[in-house]
């Protein structure tokens, strides 16, 4: 008895003493609840462990559950900050009391993961990827891509379409871009997060498309370039707006990325990038924040989470098979955050 | 006051009387009867509070799946189109695939069930093993001996495994082992007999096939435990006096016993489809989500539960009340589905009265 006493006293004294530690010396701790895209979340996860390490006091929690959950969540206030890769609309925009601030973090680029072991570098033009998702063109010996890859062993074989099963960012991107070149496909198809493919099979997230590329013969679709980077997948080169045919890597997205110009409410889409060597399909995915906090301490732990992500958390970006902001996006973005 | 033994015999009346603390027996005390009475309030409230439950649900369901039904209305039950673009919706495909996997998958799965459990009952393995050990003249031997029942007993616990089984394993397991591996038998099939209507498309990945596959193995467990517990209880006399009468074995299985067992067999059977019905994070990985009215085995299609589970967490405010509709309908199926297997026991079971 006496021994566990003093255990006792022993562990409330150590736990008073991290308590006073913990919240004595820097401020109050503060805890940010987070919510949204899946596609930025392995960078903003690592980013937050990294804050986190350093800002004893500030504890980060981000739910990657997916950007419409994401912006439902901070519409109904029960998160302190949101991410999304389609942005948000501009009539949930005005349903949230004080306003919103939305800053793009990141950057990536969707390819076209396919399964052809036999074809390395694929290349498909404007016409070949358009065609393939509205179901016109069903044989990888399609005359068309024939045209396009002179000498490649193109099997005659049909094309497995894959694409996602479930509402999301990326087929929002996607979807925004072939309807961006394609007449046809804005009408009969649109962009949506949950596009009504007229062809292929679903799988449920980036990781279930990876996966059925990786087990279906013959398959095609579309997939965050980190999930394809990550699996060994064969990309297909694309045609962009010049004509030029651009692989997906760090420089030719930086290139796309160089054209856009910021309006006021930071959204802006590079559907269809200008410049020669730019990779025609890269997205900005957003942190979505309020203009207006409760508490000073949230407001200052969040400017210095975001503060850091734009400064050395670029940095993180291009290893994790993202793309590092460009410099005029991330001053708009600083000033955005200094004005809340 | 069942429970309390009957002292008339032992002690006369006058003696009962004058109880005192040493006697086994005494009349409950106050607080027994408060506590009983208040176990019995406890057992009635959980039980109201089920179904108050059930009720709650369908109830915020519908409440919520008003505003797709004044829209839609009957249409969203026989349109096939999913455009969450253009605001137009109906589950046709769905509500098909629903019932296509779960009936085929219900169909293999009760065949193997049933089989697995007439084994299991009929001591098909025991008498094996008993005859290798026999060879080694050991069928009496403490340890040997006791070998076949545990070797019985040992099948049972390991079916009875696939069901703890989480599903999402069962959907990677079909995804990277199921697929690659009829893969190749299911195109052939489809090159061979195209014309026929079940192959009339390749398997690409993920299809009806696979997922019927997955999901009847899924079901399997249900099927047999109950079926074998149906079986075991069936009078021993019963199968004695068929071979008695000189019935073969394969007659008195076929003949006797699981005529005699079906009622239990059956109700097995209503509740694997149950299951099969609802099965979702399988299914979304295996079925290929892909908005088709098909009968090929090998084309991809779509089921409620899979519809709803990869649609829910991206849904749009005026998308929800149709995914509300959608899981209205799927709890018709299911309650549908029940009734019936309900009736046709209840039918079973008089029939068998009358014999």
């Amino acid at each position: 008895m006496q021994r566990f006493r003093l255990i006792l006293l022993t562990s409330l004294v150590v736990a008073l003493g991290v308590f006073n530690a913990c919240s004595g010396s820097k401020g109050n701790a503060v805890k940010l609840q987070g919510a949204g895209a899946s596609f930025p979340a392995p960078l903003y996860l690592k980013w937050f462990k990294t804050y986190s390490g350093a800002h004893s006091n500030v504890q980060v929690d981000y739910q990657s559950v997916g950007s419409g959950s994401g912006v439902k969540s901070f519409m109904d206030r029960t998160v302190d900050f949101a991410a999304s890769d389609a942005a948000m609309k501009p009539e949930d925009m005005a349903k949230v009391d004080g306003g919103v601030q939305l800053l793009p973090m990141t950057a990536g680029a969707i390819v076209l993961a396919y399964n052809l072991p036999d074809v390395a570098g694929l290349r498909l033009s404007r016409e070949d990827y358009v065609g393939i998702f509205l179901g016109k063109i069903t044989k990888w010996n399609d005359p068309a891509i024939v045209k396009a890859n002179p000498g490649a062993k193109l099997p005659d074989a049909p094309i497995n379409v894959i694409v996602r099963a479930d509402g999301s960012g990326t087929s929002f991107v996607f979807s925004k871009h072939l309807s961006a070149i394609s007449p046809e496909f804005n009408s009969k198809v649109g962009a949506n997060t949950q596009p009504n493919w007229p062809v292929g099979t679903k799988s449920k997230g980036n990781e279930g498309v990876t996966a059925s590329l990786v087990t279906t013969p013959g398959s095609i679709g579309y997939v965050e370039y980190g999930y394809a980077h990550s699996q060994n997948l064969h990309m297909a080169t694309l045609e962009n707006k010049s004509g030029n045919y651009v692989a997906a890597n760090t420089d030719s997205s930086k290139a796309a990325l160089a054209s856009a110009q910021l309006p006021p409410d930071m959204i802006v889409w590079v559907s269809d990038p200008d410049g020669k060597d730019a990779y025609p399909i890269v997205t900005f995915t957003w942190m979505i924040l309020y203009k207006k906090y409760d508490s000073k301490d949230k407001l200052d732990a969040l400017k210095g989470l975001v503060t850091y992500g734009l400064t050395d958390g670029q940095k993180e970006a291009e290893p994790l098979g993202y793309v590092p902001l460009p410099d005029n996006i991330v001053a708009a973005d600083k000033a955005a955050l200094e004005a809340l | 006051m069942a429970s309390l033994p009957d002292t008339s015999r032992l002690r006369g009346p006058e003696e009962v009387k004058a109880w005192n603390a040493d006697q086994i027996w005494q009349p409950p005390s106050k607080a027994q009867r408060w506590v009983d009475v208040l176990f019995r309030r406890l057992c009635v409230g959980f039980a109201a509070l089920t179904v108050v439950l059930i009720v709650l649900l369908v109830v915020e369901i519908g409440a919520k799946a008003i505003p797709a039904f004044r829209e839609y209305g009957l249409r969203f039950l026989y349109s096939q189109t999913w455009d969450p673009n253009r605001h137009v919706y109906g589950i046709l495909p769905e509500i098909w695939g629903t019932l296509y996997t779960s009936l085929l998958a219900l169909f293999f799965g009760t065949l193997f069930g049933v089989a697995a459990a007439i084994f299991l009952s009929e001591g098909y393995m025991s008498e094996g093993i008993f005859k290798i050990l026999k060879m080694f003249h050991v069928q009496f031997h403490p340890f040997w001996g006791k070998l076949p029942d545990r070797m019985e007993l040992l099948l049972k616990n390991l079916i009875e495994l696939l069901a703890a089984v989480p599903s999402v394993v069962y959907g990677l397991w079909g995804l990277f082992v199921v697929i690659p591996l009829i893969r190749p038998a299911c195109n052939w099939l489809h090159s061979q007999f195209g014309w026929f209507p079940l192959f009339s498309t390749d398997l690409s990945g993920p299809g009806i096939l696979p997922a019927v596959f997955v999901l009847s193995i899924m079901i399997l467990p249900t099927i047999t435990a109950i079926s074998r517990d149906a079986l075991i209880s069936v009078p021993p006399k019963l199968r004695t006096a068929a071979y008695g009468l000189g019935a073969t074995r394969w007659e008195t299985i076929l003949g006797v016993l699981l005529p005699t067992a079906s009622r239990g067999i059956f109700g097995g059977i209503v509740l694997a489809f149950g299951r099969a019905l609802g099965e979702t994070m399988a299914l979304a990985m295996l079925v290929g989500n892909a908005n088709r009215l098909t009968v090929s085995l090998f084309s991809p299609a779509n089921t409620l539960a899979a519809l709803l589970a990869n649609t829910f967490p991206e849904a749009s405010a005026r998308e929800i009340p149709v995914l509300m509709y959608a899981a209205l309908v799927l709890l018709a199926i299911t309650l549908v589905v029940n009734m019936f297997g309900a009736l046709v026991l209840e039918r079973a079971a008089a029939k068998a009265e009358a014999r």
